[in-house]
C-alpha cells in the first residue's frame, strides 16, 4: 500500500479507530479496577461516544478508504451521529439502574461501545465483507449484553434464543452474500451495481433475498422477528432499551445502502420483498401489540410495526422515500429512548415493574411524566401534530409519489389500529385508579424523558426543517 | 329607535345570560327588566310618532347566494308597531311580574335571560323584512318556548311537554318552509316589497283574466302536481297557513298549548297568550297581499279558526286544571282571530289579537297569582272561597272575565263583536259556519270563565285548613303588573277602536293590512240587525246565568249532568281524545320505528359489522397472532425459513413472469 492512500484510509477511519482504542483502554481500566468502576467506566464510555460524535462531524472526512471497504459521506455520517446518540443515551439510563439492580459491571459499557462499533462500521461499509464483519461485531456484542444478567433465567434465555437466531440469520446472510459475489464476481456495492445490466440470473435472486432476510432478521421485520418479544422483555431494561434503538438504525442503513447503492438496478425486484416484509411488519405490529400486557413487550411489537413503516418509504425507492426513511429512523429513535426511560422510571419500593396496568394513575402520582409519556405515545401512534406523524406523512407521501397507493392505504390502516394500544396506555394513566406510587425517577431518566417529549413536541416543528433537509442531501449521496 | 327597541332585549339576554352567575341574581333581574321596560317606552312613543309611511331600517347585508339576497333590516309601518307595543308590554310586565312569583327559584338568571331571548326573538319575527329574517324570528320563539316550558328540567311533565312543543311546531314549520321555498320559485325572492308588489301584479292579471280562464300557464309544480298562478298561490297561502296552525295552536296542531302550562305561570302568559301564539295571526296579516288573492285559502282559514273556536271553548268547559282552562280559552280565542282573517277583516283580527293580549295577559298572571297564594295548587277543585282572602287579586281576575267575555265598553267587547259581525257579514264560502260557532263559542267562553271565577273564588274553601290559613295577597311587585294590565284590558277597546277598525281605518293602517277591491266587509259591518248586533252580549249573559246556576245556586247539577251523559263528559274531559289519537298514529309508531332503526339498524346492523364488529374481529386476529409466539425456538427459526421459502418462491414465480 502506498504510505499517502494508508494516510488518507486512515483519515477517513480515524472516528472508528478512536472508538476502538478507546474501548481497549476502557477495557482496561475496568478490569484492573475491578468490579467497582463501573460508574467511571460508563462516565468515560459516554465521553468516548461524545469525543467520536465531534471527530465524526468536525474532523472527519469525506471519501473511501481501504478501496472502498468503507466509506464516509453526508448519508453515512448523519446515521453514525444517530448512532452515537443513541447509544450514549441508552448508557446514561442505565446509571441509576446499575447502581439500584446490582446490575454494575463496568463490561456493560464496554460491550456497548463494541457493539457501536460494529454499527459504525455497518453504517460506512462499502463492501460485504464490511458488512459482515460490522453485522458480527455489533450482534456478538449484543448476544452478550442480553444475558449480561447471569443470574436470571429470563436474561440468559433471551441472550441465546437471539444468538441462536442471530446465526441462522447470519447463515442466511452469508449463503446469500456467497451467491451473490458466485454470480456478480464483485463485494465492492458500487461495482455489484455495474454489473447488474439486464436481465438478472435466478441464483442472483435468491442471494438477494437470502442476504435481504438477514437484514430483515436485524430490524426484526416480520417474519424474521419472533425473537424480538422475547428478547426486549427478557433482556435487562438498559440493554432493551439500548437494543431498540441503535442497532435499528445501523441495520435499516445497511438495508438502505445495500437495496439502493448494490441493488438499485434490480428496484423493481428487490421492491416486492420489501413490500412484503413492510405490509406484513406494518400489519403484525399493530395487531399482535393489542394483546399485551407487558410494556417491554409492548414496545417489541411497536418496534416491529414501527420498522414496517419505515420499510414503506424505501419501497419507493426514490431519494424522497430515503429521505422519509432517514426521518422515520431519527424521530422513532426520540420516541423510543424517551418511552423506554419511563420505562425505566418504573419503580416501586420493591423492584422495578413493568406491566402496563402499573401506570395506573400516573396522572395523579406524577402529572409530568404522565404528560411526556402522553405525548410519546400520540406520537407513536402517529397524532399530528407531534413528529411522530411527520414521519409517518413523509414515508407515505412518497409511497404515494411513487405510485404505492395500496401500500399507503394499508400503512394508515395499520396505524389505525396500533392507535388502540398506545391509547390504552394513555388511557390507563389517566383515567384508572392509581395503583401505588412509584419512587421519584432518576435525573438523568426525567433529563431523557422531558428531552425527547420535547423533541417530539413542539422542538420537532422548529427543527423539522434543518433535520429534513440534512436527511435530504444524506439520502442525495445514496444514489 | 327602532334597533334599540329590538336589540335591547338582545343585549339583556346576553348580560342575564353569559355574567348571570357573576352579577348575581338581582342584577340579572333589574338588567334584563330595566332593558325592557326602555324597549316599552320607546314602542309607545315609536307608535304614537309614526307618521305613516312604512320605514325600512337595513342593520346589515345578510345572505347572497345567487337570486337570494337578503338584509338584516327592520321593517316598521303599523302592524310592526302594534306587535311591538303588545310584545314590548307583555314582555316588561312580565319580566317585573316574575321578580315577584320567581321569588323562590334558584335559578332566575337563565329564566331572566331566557324571557328577554323570547323577547328579541319575537320582536326579530315582528319587524322582519323577508320570509327568511322572519323565520329566523318564528324559530327562536319556538326555542325560547321549548327552553321556558322545560324550564323545570327535573321534572319529567315539563321536559315531556317542552318536546311536544318543540315537535309539534315542526309539523308546522315544515309547512311554512314550504310556503317560503314556493313564493321563492313564484316571485323570485322573498323581500316583502318584491313579494307584495309582484302579487299585486298577480292580482291585476287575474282580475283581467277573470279567475281560472285564460291563466292555465303551469308556473308551480307541487306533490306532483302543476298548478296555474291562482292554484299556485292557493298552495303557498295553505303551506304558509298550515306554519300558522302550528305556532298559533289550532286545531290539529294544538296538542302541545295545553300541555305548555308545565312552564312557569309568566312564561304561559307571555308565550302562551299574549305572544308567540299569536304570531301565526301576525303573519298572516303580513301575507294579507297574498291571502286576499286565494279565496280557497281563506275559507280554509275560516273554516279552521271556527273549529278551533269551538272545540278549544267545550274541552274548557270541563277543565279543572286553572292554567289549562285559561289555555283552551287562548286556543279558543286564537281561532276567533282566524276567523276574522279568513273573512278579510284583518283589522278586527289584528284588534283582537292587540286587545286578547292584555286581557289573557292578566288572567293568566292572575292565575298565577292564585297559585300562588294556595302554595302551587293548580286545581280549582281544591280552591274555592279565596274572595275574601285575596281581593285584588279576585277584582283583576274578574276584569279579565268581564274583557275576556265581551262585557260592553271592555276591550273584549269591541274586538269580539267586530269579528262576529265581520263572519256575519262576509261573503266567504265558510263566513256563516264561521259566524254560527263564534256566536256558541261566545256562550261557551263565558260559562267557562265564570266557571273559573265561581270555582276558584266563591263557595267554601275546598282546600286543606293548613293551605287556607297560609293564603295571602301577591306582593306588590306582582300586583302592579296586574293593575296595568286591568287597564289595559278595559280602556284598550274603547281607545283604539275607531283607530283599529272604525272610520280611522285608512289612515291608521295605511296600507300595512292589504285588503282587495271587492272586500267590503268593514264598511258592510256597520249596517248589520241589531239582533245580530247584540247577540254576543246575550250570549255571554245566557254563559253567565248558566255558570252562576250550576256552580253557585246549585252546585251539583254539573255532576249530576256529567253523570247522565258520560260519554260527552269524557269525550270533552279527554280533549276530543287528540293525544290518544295522535299517540296511536304518529308517537308509537315512530317510536317503534325508532327503537327498530335503533335495536336492529343501528345497534345489529352497523355496530355489529362496523365499529363493534371491526374491533372483535382485531381482537380475534390479535388472539390469534399471539399464540403464534410460542416462546420455542425452533418454531421461531421455523418461521424465518417458511420466511425465505416464501419469498424465494414468490421471486421465482415473479421472475418467470
Amino acid at each position: 500500500m502506498q504510505p499517502d492512500f494508508l494516510a488518507t484510509s486512515l483519515h477517513i477511519v480515524a472516528p472508528e479507530l478512536i472508538m476502538a482504542l478507546g474501548t481497549m483502554v476502557l477495557l482496561m481500566i475496568g478490569v484492573f479496577m475491578g468490579e467497582k468502576s463501573a460508574q467511571t467506566v460508563t462516565g468515560l464510555a459516554v465521553a468516548l461516544l461524545i469525543i467520536t460524535g465531534l471527530w465524526l462531524t468536525l474532523v472527519a472526512p469525506d471519501g473511501a478508504a481501504f478501496g472502498g471497504s468503507i466509506v464516509l459521506e453526508p448519508f453515512a455520517r448523519f446515521m453514525k451521529v444517530l448512532v452515537l446518540i443513541g447509544s450514549a443515551v441508552a448508557l446514561v439510563m442505565s446509571v441509576g439502574f446499575t447502581e439500584r439492580e446490582r446490575f454494575d459491571r463496568f463490561e456493560f459499557p464496554v460491550l456497548v461501545l463494541l457493539s457501536t462499533l460494529g454499527m459504525m462500521l455497518m453504517v460506512s461499509s462499502g463492501d460485504l465483507l464490511t458488512l459482515y464483519m460490522g453485522l458480527e461485531l455489533q450482534s456478538l456484542a449484543i448476544y452478550v449484553l442480553c444475558s449480561i444478567n447471569r443470574d436470571s433465567v429470563r436474561s440468559t434465555e433471551a441472550g441465546v434464543k437471539y444468538f441462536v437466531l442471530g446465526a441462522l440469520s447470519s447463515g442466511m446472510l452469508l449463503y446469500g452474500a456467497s451467491l451473490i459475489y458466485g454470480f456478480t464476481g464483485q463485494i465492492d456495492f458500487k461495482a455489484i451495481s455495474l454489473v447488474l445490466t439486464g436481465e438478472p440470473g435466478l441464483g442472483l435472486i435468491i442471494g438477494m433475498v437470502f442476504l435481504l432476510a438477514g437484514l430483515a432478521f436485524k430490524i426484526s421485520a416480520v417474519p424474521f422477528h419472533m425473537w424480538t418479544p422475547d428478547v426486549y422483555e427478557g433482556a435487562p431494561t438498559p440493554v432493551t432499551a439500548f437494543l431498540a434503538a441503535a442497532p435499528k438504525i445501523a441495520a435499516m442503513t445497511l438495508l438502505l445502502r445495500f437495496t439502493i447503492q448494490a441493488f438499485g438496478p434490480l428496484h423493481d425486484e428487490w421492491r416486492q420483498v420489501i413490500i412484503f416484509i413492510s405490509l406484513a411488519s406494518m400489519i403484525f405490529g399493530s395487531f399482535a401489540a393489542i394483546g399485551q400486557h407487558n410494556i417491554k413487550r409492548l414496545m417489541a411489537y411497536s418496534s416491529i410495526g414501527h420498522m414496517g413503516f419505515a420499510l414503506v418509504g424505501l419501497s419507493a425507492g426514490s431519494v424522497a422515500g430515503v429521505r422519509g426513511v432517514i426521518l422515520y429512523m431519527t424521530i422513532y429513535m426520540a420516541m423510543t429512548l424517551g418511552t423506554f426511560a419511563v420505562i425505566l422510571s418504573m419503580r416501586r419500593r420493591d423492584g422495578m415493574v413493568e406491566e402496563i396496568n402499573d401506570l395506573a394513575g400516573l396522572s395523579k402520582t406524577n402529572p409530568v411524566m404522565a404528560l411526556f409519556l402522553t405525548f410519546l405515545m400520540f406520537s407513536l401512534a402517529g397524532v399530528p401534530p407531534l413528529a411522530g406523524f411527520f414521519a409517518k406523512y413523509f414515508v407515505f407521501m412518497a409511497a404515494v409519489e411513487a405510485g404505492y397507493y395500496t401500500l399507503a392505504v394499508i400503512g394508515v390502516l395499520a396505524s389505525a389500529v396500533g392507535l388502540y394500544y398506545y391509547l390504552r396506555v394513555v388511557k390507563v394513566m389517566w383515567f384508572d385508579e392509581p395503583a401505588g406510587e412509584f419512587v421519584p425517577a432518576a435525573m438523568e431518566l426525567r433529563v431523557v424523558v422531558g428531552a425527547a417529549a420535547l423533541f417530539i413536541f413542539p422542538v420537532y416543528l422548529l427543527v423539522g426543517g434543518p433535520i429534513s433537509a440534512a436527511a435530504e442531501a444524506a439520502a442525495r449521496t445514496l444514489f | 329607535m327602532y334597533p334599540t327597541i329590538v336589540l335591547l332585549p338582545l343585549v339583556g339576554f346576553l348580560v342575564a345570560g353569559l355574567f348571570g352567575r357573576s352579577i348575581g341574581v338581582k342584577a340579572s333581574e333589574y338588567v334584563t327588566t330595566g332593558f325592557l321596560l326602555v324597549s316599552m317606552i320607546l314602542s309607545w312613543i315609536a307608535f304614537f310618532s309614526f307618521g305613516g309611511e312604512t320605514v325600512r331600517v337595513s342593520l346589515l347585508h345578510w345572505i347572497q347566494s345567487g337570486g337570494v339576497d337578503l338584509d338584516w333590516s327592520l321593517r316598521i309601518d303599523r302592524l310592526t308597531l302594534v306587535m311591538l307595543v303588545v310584545v314590548t308590554t307583555v314582555s316588561a310586565l312580565v319580566h317585573v311580574y316574575s321578580i315577584g312569583y320567581m321569588h323562590h327559584d334558584p335559578h332566575r338568571p337563565r329564566f331572566f335571560a331566557y324571557l328577554s331571548f323570547f323577547t328579541f326573538s319575537m320582536l326579530m319575527l315582528v319587524t322582519a323584512n323577508n320570509l327568511v329574517q322572519m323565520f329566523f324570528g318564528w324559530e327562536g320563539v319556538g326555542l325560547a318556548s321549548y327552553l321556558l316550558i322545560g324550564f323545570w328540567y327535573t321534572r319529567p311533565s315539563a321536559c315531556a311537554a317542552a318536546m311536544k312543543a318543540f315537535i309539534v311546531n315542526r309539523v308546522g314549520d315544515f309547512g311554512f318552509t314550504l310556503g317560503i321555498f314556493g313564493i321563492f320559485v313564484l316571485f323570485g325572492s322573498v323581500n316583502f316589497d318584491t313579494i307584495f308588489a309582484g302579487a299585486a301584479g298577480m292580482a291585476a292579471e287575474l282580475g283581467h283574466a277573470g279567475e281560472g280562464a285564460t291563466t292555465a300557464e303551469t308556473v308551480f309544480t307541487f306533490a306532483g302536481t302543476s298548478f296555474t298562478a291562482a292554484g299556485a298561490l292557493t298552495v303557498i297561502c295553505l303551506l304558509l297557513f298550515m306554519g300558522a296552525m302550528g305556532k298559533s295552536a289550532q286545531i290539529g296542531l294544538h296538542t302541545w298549548l295545553p300541555d305548555a302550562m308545565e312552564g312557569p305561570t309568566p312564561v304561559s302568559a307571555l308565550i302562551h297568550a299574549a305572544t308567540m301564539v299569536t304570531a301565526g295571526v301576525f303573519m298572516l296579516a303580513r301575507m294579507s297581499p297574498l291571502f286576499e288573492l286565494s279565496p280557497t285559502a281563506l275559507g280554509f282559514v275560516t273554516f279552521i279558526g271556527g273549529t278551533t273556536a269551538i272545540f278549544a271553548a267545550t274541552v274548557g268547559l270541563v277543565q279543572n286544571d286553572i292554567k289549562r282552562v285559561i289555555a283552551y280559552s287562548t286556543c279558543s280565542q286564537l281561532g276567533y282571530m282566524f276567523v276574522a282573517l279568513g273573512v278579510g277583516s284583518y283589522g278586527a283580527a289584528i284588534f283582537h289579537l292587540f286587545t286578547h293580549a292584555f286581557f289573557k295577559a292578566l288572567l293568566f298572571l292572575g292565575a298565577g297569582a292564585v297559585i300562588h297564594a294556595v302554595s302551587d295548587e293548580q286545581d280549582m277543585r281544591k280552591m274555592g272561597g279565596l274572595r275574601k282572602h285575596i281581593p285584588i287579586t279576585y277584582w283583576m281576575m274578574i276584569v279579565g272575565t268581564l274583557a275576556l267575555t265581551g262585557f260592553p265598553l271592555t276591550s273584549g267587547y269591541y274586538s269580539k263583536d267586530a269579528i262576529i259581525e265581520s263572519a256575519f257579514v262576509s261573503h266567504n264560502a265558510f263566513a256563516m259556519y264561521g259566524f254560527v260557532m263564534t256566536v256558541v263559542a261566545a256562550l261557551l267562553t263565558s260559562f267557562y270563565s265564570w266557571r273559573l271565577i265561581f270555582m276558584t273564588f266563591h263557595g267554601k274553601p275546598r282546600a286543606s285548613a293548613e293551605v287556607m290559613h297560609h293564603v295571602h295577597e301577591s306582593p306588590m311587585v306582582m300586583l302592579v303588573p296586574l293593575g296595568v294590565l286591568a287597564l289595559g284590558a278595559i280602556f284598550a277597546g274603547l281607545v283604539f277602536t275607531g283607530r283599529f277598525i272604525g272610520s280611522g281605518y285608512e289612515a291608521f293602517w295605511n296600507a300595512a293590512l292589504y285588503t282587495g277591491p271587492e272586500n267590503e266587509v268593514l264598511h258592510e259591518m256597520h249596517g248589520i240587525p241589531f239582533l245580530i248586533g247584540i247577540l254576543p252580549f246575550l250570549m255571554m249573559l245566557i254563559g253567565f246565568a248558566v255558570a252562576w246556576f250550576f256552580y253557585i245556586r246549585s252546585p251539583s247539577t254539573p255532576r249530576s249532568l256529567a253523570e247522565r251523559y258520560p260519554g260527552l263528559y269524557r269525550f270533552l274531559l279527554n280533549k276530543w281524545y287528540f293525544d290518544e289519537l295522535y299517540d296511536r298514529v304518529f308517537v308509537r309508531p315512530a317510536k317503534r320505528l325508532g327503537r327498530f332503526l335503533w335495536k336492529t339498524g343501528d345497534g345489529t346492523v352497523i355496530d355489529g359489522l362496523g365499529p363493534d364488529g371491526v374491533s372483535a374481529r382485531v381482537v380475534d386476529i390479535a388472539g390469534r397472532v399471539i399464540r403464534l409466539q410460542s416462546g420455542y425456538i425452533y418454531h421461531y427459526a421455523f418461521a424465518m425459513l417458511i420466511g425465505v421459502v416464501l419469498l424465494v418462491t414468490w421471486m421465482t414465480v415473479a421472475g418467470a413472469n
